[in-house]
């Protein structure tokens, strides 16, 4: 019941969310109409990192607990985070094209959201190079931690260290917000819809990844979980 | 003091293992030495400006280390002896003096490849001790990441070509540092400049061999 009405509330919300980036939210000085990419760009650069820590933390439990569901949920969150760290460089050069001239110029920005799929990349590179699943869940789980323990250093460190051209409205030196109200409204309703996008996806995903690695293992599903 | 002695007797374990066949010592050795004629002779008599120098010193010892930091692990593996060695010690000993043996592999191999550079590349190095330290903080990170990187990839399938692919990202943040730095070392630059690639250096590796230590034994032990 619950899953229900916060599907159709979260369907109402995006809707909102995207009337009011193009309707509502004044375009910014200077950057003129490009702004509106704002909406869709950070909430999925956040998204791409969220779900990263969201698989570094299943994966922390799997090490604890070692039930496979947990490691399924851990590579389920990387599936997720790699399809927003993509969506995330799409925009983001597209942006840059119309902005800075060039698709591609590995500013600190571009650089870290590269890295994020590079790791991405490399957690499922590794997770096809085992056979055995227990060690492919412990060896990928490890990756993923010791992954998690270096990404700071590419989100924060990097791009604080040299000169980026990247506009930084939230995060930023003097931890200061500079924006317009409305825009903030948009953005910050952005940020949760997405969030919430990525949580539901994500539940429904471990569900049926579940489903199916029990039915690949012949085991009897016990109980209604729906 | 019983994982100190134990890691103690690994490292030497490994080093009379290693002179018997001389194997990583000579993988890394002539692979660097490989790479370091095939820039030298690419660029021919061009002299080269910090801006390119300093990547490709590190572009070569980076391939070097994956040339042959692995073989550590993999060894263990492929004659299976790695389950001996399980029962044997403890896995914090078996990490510290993997990561010892690498160590000491990477800075020989760096005392011969690093001079050559500058000889065959006719290369500026203004700053010639803070170069030094930062080459040597720099392998610290880089041989830490690989011991990591190497005992994961031992127990997978492709190991070659993963070591790679799996290493880049997590040693990322020592090379661009590294890089920098070493650039700015290289045009004479003062410690006070390069300060916050030492920081980012330092803390990244003291970090990265933090957590080394305490997933080690998830790593290591099948169970």
């Amino acid at each position: 019941m619950i899953e229900r009405t916060g599907k159709w509330l979260l369907g109402v919300w995006m809707t909102a969310v995207i009337a009011g980036a193009f309707l509502y939210a004044p375009p910014a000085r200077g950057l003129g109409e490009t702004t509106r990419i704002l909406y869709f760009h950070v909430p999925c650069a956040w998204i791409a990192t969220l779900a990263f820590f969201v698989s570094a933390f299943y994966s922390l439990r799997y090490l604890q607990k070692k039930h496979l569901e947990l490691d399924g949920r851990a590579s389920v969150a990387a599936e997720l985070g790699l399809l927003f760290a993509f969506l995330a460089t799409v925009t983001g050069s597209i942006w840059a094209k119309k902005i800075w001239g060039a698709y591609w110029n590995w500013d600190p920005r571009e650089t870290s959201i590269f890295i994020l799929l590079m790791i991405y990349a490399a957690y499922f590179a590794l997770r096809g190079a085992v056979e055995d699943g227990e060690q492919r869940a412990r060896l990928a789980a490890v990756y993923s931690l010791i992954a998690a323990v270096t990404v700071p250093f590419f989100v924060f460190v990097v791009p604080r260290i040299y000169d980026s051209l990247h506009p930084d409205p939230l995060v930023n030196r003097e931890a200061k917000i500079h924006m317009d109200p409305r825009m903030l409204t948009v953005f910050l309703a952005s940020l949760a819809g997405f969030t919430g996008l990525f949580f539901w996806v994500f539940h429904l995903r471990s569900r049926v990844k579940h489903i199916w690695e029990q039915k690949m293992h012949g085991v009897e599903l016990t109980g209604d979980r729906t | 003091m019983n994982w100190a002695s134990d890691s103690w007797l690994i490292f030497r374990k490994d080093i009379h293992q290693e002179f018997r066949t001389r194997y990583a010592l000579n993988a890394i050795a002539l692979f660097a030495l490989t790479t370091l004629t095939v820039i030298s002779f690419s660029f021919g008599p061009v002299p080269l400006r910090s801006v390119l120098a300093a990547p490709l010193l590190w572009v070569l010892l980076f391939f070097s280390a994956i040339s042959g930091l692995s073989h550590i692990f993999v060894r263990e593996e492929e004659q299976e002896t790695s389950d001996t060695l399980r029962l044997m010690a403890s896995p914090t000993a078996v990490f510290l003096g993997k990561w010892t043996f690498n160590m000491v592999l990477l800075l020989a191999i760096e005392a011969l490849v690093v001079p050559l550079y500058f000889v065959f590349m006719d290369v500026p190095a203004e700053n010639t001790r803070l170069l030094v330290f930062l080459v040597l903080l720099g392998s610290v990170g880089l041989a830490t990441v690989s011991t990591l990187i190497a005992a994961i990839i031992a127990q997978s399938s492709s190991r070659g070509a993963l070591f790679a692919v799996l290493a880049f990202p997590i040693t990322l943040p020592v090379l661009i540092s590294a890089v920098h730095g070493t650039r700015l070392a290289m045009d004479g630059n003062s410690f006070n400049d390069c300060l916050p690639d030492v920081q980012v250096l330092t803390s990244f590796t003291v970090v990265i061999f933090t957590t080394g230590l305490l997933v080690f034994d998830k790593i290591w032990r099948h169970d």
